[in-house]
């Protein structure tokens, strides 16, 4: 149990604020195991369910980016294909120019890290549904300027033209490798920071704009940082894209139908709730495995699930989940232990987005 | 003269998109709802009116008397039932719905009616037939007609909201729907009533487009409602006029891009939109006293 604080009431009673409910001792030793069985993985199954899995690490890293920014701070965006591009796109620059794919990767990550920035300062001006259409106009901008590059294919796009001289079954190893490692650092970094300062920054905006900025709130700050990391997590997503199919297109690369699939496994899974784009892309993968003869159909059924959850699920089915067992992998809020009810708390002392 | 000609073919095109405009204007303007499946709903009306036209033989310019009403049913009804639902929860539902809509229906039209292209009265005179002034200007009659359209929707809808009772009551819902709420207005009937008109200028968007144009599933996204948003963006949120200055303006940059370029025409008018969000954010005409 990690007890975050001991408070002295009357007479001696104790309260006892702590992070979660059960002990996150177990949990954390639970994900280490998960991930060691996932890094396992490339020994023990078929390549074909390895390349499904790198597929579903895109989903879930572009999944918990898009919660970040829509289930935390509120943002939607549905320009996050602009950074799945981008980061695909510079992957394939640098390759080019002879880096190898892997070093590229974290390159391209932070390269649309620093991107976000000016794209930011772009669309903070608009609010809500104007932000939502504007990220996507910038998307749009970004892959229309690519396109007029001929040494990065046009519009036609190109393959990565130094791929390791390794044999298939290898580089399908290392490529999930990579995915994993991408996709336990995105899952870490939205983990670490709604624990910190940031966290409790997005709740208080979440719960009340006004009083948080005259609180002194930097909210336009906080939504920035937001909108960065998430830029990099697509970015990474994409830069993944990239080294998993070993060619970039810009009309695949930049589809909004990657914003589309990320903002359903939230909605599915859970707005706002870490674990909810985890359960959000299983579901996701599913779906799209068991319709893939089907055309368009997955996306289909997918939305209308979204939509249909959206409406009268807000927190998803992780949030259904939460609400009967009280269970969180990743315990971001605190729980408020009133004295002498031990094991038992009443309430929540503050929730968490 | 190219460029002279340019800017008359920009001018007249920006009244398409200032069609395209009107109905996501009027939606945010009274529910306060960015409706992300617009240009799929006009894309809808479209092929709407592809199937009205193959079964009832009737004349393409006279298709809308069919389909702006039906469009305008589906609005209400879209209204009452979803998107009311999604209004009642946040406002950050209402565009995770209205964005899972969007998908859908693309997606549905893909599976129904294939991703091939479409047109409206591709042989009908009036559609394709065009007039010289000089020998570089050619203007399309069909072009001058969705002008004049948009032209007079924007003027009608002017009229509507600010002379008739109706309008009044859809300004004052827009306002503080609790107060109008009060007054005895049901605020959840006049929305659909809003809708069922916003949806009216879309089915009208939606076959003006395919008379110009070809279009095809993801004509939606792509085209008409990123094509409406800087529009509206450009000429300045909530402003009818503006819009219609918003359409002008795009098109005008979008014909100057072409003219330089073939592949830079949306380039150029997505780069203009960007200048002006930079530089003037509020828009080119920014409503006085807007909330």
């Amino acid at each position: 149990m990690t007890t975050f604080a001991r408070t002295t009431a009357r007479s001696g009673e104790t309260y006892r604020v702590t992070r979660s409910r059960r002990n996150v001792a177990w949990t954390g030793l639970g994900a280490l195991v998960v991930v060691v069985v996932l890094a396992l993985f490339p020994f023990i199954v078929y390549s074909g369910t390895t390349t499904i899995m790198v597929q579903a690490f895109i989903i879930l890293t572009m999944a918990s980016m898009w919660n970040l920014l829509a289930g935390y701070a509120g943002l939607v965006s549905v320009g996050q294909q602009g950074f799945v591009g981008l980061g695909a796109y510079f992957v394939l620059f640098l390759n080019i120019h002879s880096l190898s794919m892997f070093t590229a990767l974290p390159i391209a990550a932070v390269g649309c890290g620093v991107a976000a920035v000016p794209l930011w300062w772009l669309v903070s001006r608009l609010r809500s549904g104007y932000f939502a259409i504007a990220t996507w106009v910038l998307a749009t901008t970004i892959e229309l300027i690519i396109e007029r590059f001929p040494s990065l294919g046009s519009g036609t796009g190109m393959s990565l033209p130094h791929t390791p001289n390794v044999s298939s079954a290898v580089l399908e190893a290392y490529t999930y490798w990579i995915g994993l490692a991408v996709t336990v650092v995105a899952l870490g970094s939205v983990y670490l920071l709604l624990r910190g300062r940031l966290g409790l920054v997005l709740t208080a905006v979440r719960d009340d704009e006004v009083a948080a900025r005259s609180s002194g709130v930097r909210v336009g700050l906080a939504r920035m940082l937001v909108f960065v990391v998430a830029g990099i997590g697509c970015g990474a997503a994409g830069a993944l894209l990239a080294i998993s199919q070993l060619i970039v297109q810009p009309s695949a690369v930049f589809s909004v139908s990657w914003t589309a699939e990320m903002a359903f496994a939230v909605i599915i899974g859970g707005l706002g709730t870490i674990e909810g784009p985890i359960l959000g892309t299983i579901v996701y993968m599913v779906l799209q495995q068991t319709l893939a003869s089907y055309n368009a159909w997955y996306l289909i059924i997918l939305g209308l699930v979204a939509m249909v959850i959206a409406i009268f699920a807000r927190r998803g089915l992780w949030g259904l989940i939460d609400e009967h067992l009280h269970v969180r992998l990743f315990p971001v809020g605190y729980w408020l232990w009133e004295p002498g009810t031990g094991r038992r708390p009443r309430r929540r002392a503050v929730t968490p987005p | 003269m190219v460029w002279v000609n340019d800017v008359i073919q920009g001018i007249l095109i920006g009244g398409l998109y200032a069609l395209f405009a009107c109905g996501l204007s009027l939606m945010f303007g009274v529910m306060k709802v960015v409706n992300l499946a617009h240009g799929d709903l006009a894309v809808i009306g479209a092929y709407i009116a592809v199937g009205v036209i193959a079964i009832t033989h009737i004349p393409v310019l006279w298709s809308f008397v069919i389909v702006v009403p039906l469009m305008a049913v589906l609005g209400y009804v879209l209204q009452r039932t979803v998107i009311q639902a999604s209004l009642d929860r946040s406002i950050l539902t209402t565009l995770l719905v209205t964005f899972g809509l969007s998908v859908v229906i693309e997606n549905a039209l893909l599976e129904f009616v294939s991703a091939n292209s479409h047109s409206l009265g591709a042989n009908n005179a009036i559609i394709t037939d065009s007039f010289s002034i000089g020998s570089q200007i050619t203007i399309a009659y069909l072009l001058l007609l969705i002008f004049v359209v948009a032209v007079v929707v924007l003027l009608g809808l002017q009229f509507f909201l600010y002379r008739s009772n109706y309008g009044r009551m859809i300004r004052a819902v827009a306002d503080d729907k609790e107060a109008a709420q009060l007054s005895g207005i049901d605020y959840r009937h006049v929305f659909g009533i809003a809708a069922a008109i916003a949806f009216g200028t879309v089915a009208l968007a939606g076959i003006a487009y395919g008379m110009y144009s070809q279009f095809a599933p993801t004509t939606g996204t792509d085209t008409i409602l990123l094509f409406a948003f800087a529009a509206v963006v450009i000429g300045g949120l909530g402003s009818l006029w503006g819009t219609l200055l918003g359409g002008v303006v795009l098109g005008v940059a979008q014909a100057i891009g072409a003219q330089i370029s073939g592949s830079d025409e949306f380039l150029a008018g997505y780069l203009v939109f960007l200048a002006v969000l930079v530089l003037r954010p509020q828009g080119l005409i920014a409503r006085r006293g807007a909330s």
